[in-house]
């Protein structure tokens, strides 16, 4: 099942104000992320959960914001204990949102989805091995180990190990014994 | 008795000091009277400050505004009397009502005091700021998205650490004697807790051999800590810093008797100034120049 939140929406509820659409203020922030975890938790029952979170109506979003909405976000459903599974695919990401993005994701070695044009592609800090292990699970859609490691040309043990870094992390999804990259047009 | 603090004619960041070191031999309760009768410029720092200056006193001061009638209204256009008025008793002749037309005041003075406020300012400096950096100061439309995120980090400084509110004031102007180029200039000063107090808040913090206002700088500005034990904090003044390097500006920070700054090839500031009047809060000044073409002149 996937989830759809549109952020400029949200903003709008956590600000009741239709005036402005820019994601800026640590504590804006983080009632945006408190109404993203509240809609993540009415769909809990409904199984494994994509949700694309879309920056196509934010006009901009500062530093502060970023690290609210977006690293402390990846980071809770990428720990150890998180609430629910979860995974994310960020769209409508432009060049003015993407300073405060990137400086967040590198500040706590975060990596996440984006969708760009007809593709997805992930960003932030992530190994060569992990990088190279969700390219080949994205351009193979549902796949083994041996098909991931036979696409990234290295033995399966280390495409397995990559596989299992990335499903930590949330860029990737284990289903049965099979492997599917968030935002794969095979999901 | 009532002491007269000279206000110097032309009152920036660097003028300023000349009142703080009027002000500093004096008692928090002595009555004092700002005397910016013959103050003929003022930079958005100077404005702010100056209301920042009458917030820390007990005694409310009065002060004598200026009596050329072109300061009068552009201290009017920037709604500085208007919030005079709330912080000062105000003695001598000026408009009454914030005079509107056009201006270079991006941002008038405003209050910071919450959240909201922010996004307040943010959204009235968005569309004019997008004109003038792109026009007047020739710079890629990346720097105004940038610009407006250093503006609300240098704002929510205020929320997060000074205790109480403050005040922001955006403006552009041409700088002929420093730069002979245009700039636009964001001023946000507070009377509150400033660096050093700020940080000493934090749990388990432990004070270095040598910490002063100075080394609390050093720390907040250079090395992005924060009272906050969450890895997060710290990144918004560190934000401010990256844009204002790669845009060739200033940043300055002063809080108590300090004053660091990120200084650009143009001008001639020294990195951190020490020993200087004792003054409340923290006071920042973001400068982000006309872009220069490879020969050196500004871009046409």
């Amino acid at each position: 099942m996937m989830n759809h939140i549109d952020l400029s929406s949200v903003l709008r509820q956590t600000l009741a104000c239709d005036l402005y659409s820019n994601l800026v203020t640590r504590s804006t922030g983080a009632a945006v992320r408190f109404q993203i975890e509240q809609l993540l938790s009415a769909s809990r029952d409904r199984g494994i959960a994509l949700t694309v979170i879309d920056f196509s109506q934010v006009s901009m979003i500062d530093f502060s914001c970023a690290d609210e909405v977006v690293a402390k976000l990846l980071m809770r459903y990428s720990s150890d204990d998180p609430p629910q599974d979860a995974y994310f695919l960020f769209r409508g990401v432009t060049d003015d949102h993407w300073d405060a993005i990137e400086a967040v994701l590198e500040r706590h070695g975060l990596a996440l989805a984006l969708e760009d044009d007809d593709c997805v592609r992930v960003v932030g800090v992530l190994s060569e091995d992990e990088r190279r292990a969700w390219d080949a699970a994205y351009r193979l859609g549902r796949s083994s180990v041996a098909d991931v490691a036979l696409e990234m040309a290295t033995d399966p043990e280390e495409a397995r190990d990559a596989l299992d870094a990335l499903c930590r992390r949330r860029l990737m999804m284990r289903i049965d014994d099979e492997y599917v990259a968030v935002g794969s047009p095979r999901d | 008795m009532t002491h007269v603090i000279t206000v110097p004619p032309s009152l920036d960041d660097h003028s300023f000091e000349q009142v703080l070191e009027q002000v500093a031999p004096l008692p928090a309760d002595a009555k004092l009277l700002v005397d910016a009768r013959h103050a003929r410029w003022a930079s958005p720092y100077g404005l702010t400050a100056l209301l920042t200056l009458a917030q820390t006193r007990d005694e409310r001061p009065t002060l004598a505004v200026p009596e050329l009638d072109e300061t009068l209204s552009y201290w009017s256009r920037a709604a500085f009397f208007q919030h005079a008025e709330s912080v000062y008793d105000l003695t001598g002749t000026y408009p009454k009502r914030r005079e509107a037309g056009e201006s270079n005041v991006l941002l008038e003075i405003t209050p910071i005091a919450k959240s909201d406020d922010v996004h307040t300012v943010v959204g009235r400096v968005q569309e004019r700021a997008q004109q003038i950096i792109k026009t007047e100061l020739k710079l890629e439309a990346k720097a105004i998205i940038g610009f407006a995120m250093t503006l609300s980090e240098v704002c929510q400084n205020i929320i997060e650490h000074a205790g109480r509110g403050g005040w922001v004031a955006v403006q552009s102007y041409r700088w002929t004697k420093r730069l002979g180029r245009r700039v636009v200039v964001i001023a946000v000063c507070d009377a509150g807790l400033g660096f050093r107090r700020s940080l000493e808040s934090a749990p388990g913090h432990l004070p270095s051999s040598r910490w002063d206002d100075a080394a609390a700088l050093e720390e907040a500005v250079i090395r992005g800590v924060s009272r906050f034990r969450d890895r997060s904090r710290g990144q918004g003044l560190a934000g401010a810093r990256n844009y204002v390097g790669r845009w060739n500006g200033k940043l300055s920070v002063r809080s108590g008797t300090a004053r660091i700054s990120i200084v650009p090839s143009w001008d001639d500031d020294v990195p951190l100034a020490e020993g200087l009047a004792p003054f409340p809060g923290a006071q920042v000044q973001v400068i982000i120049p006309e872009a220069v073409a490879a020969g050196g002149s500004p871009e046409r």
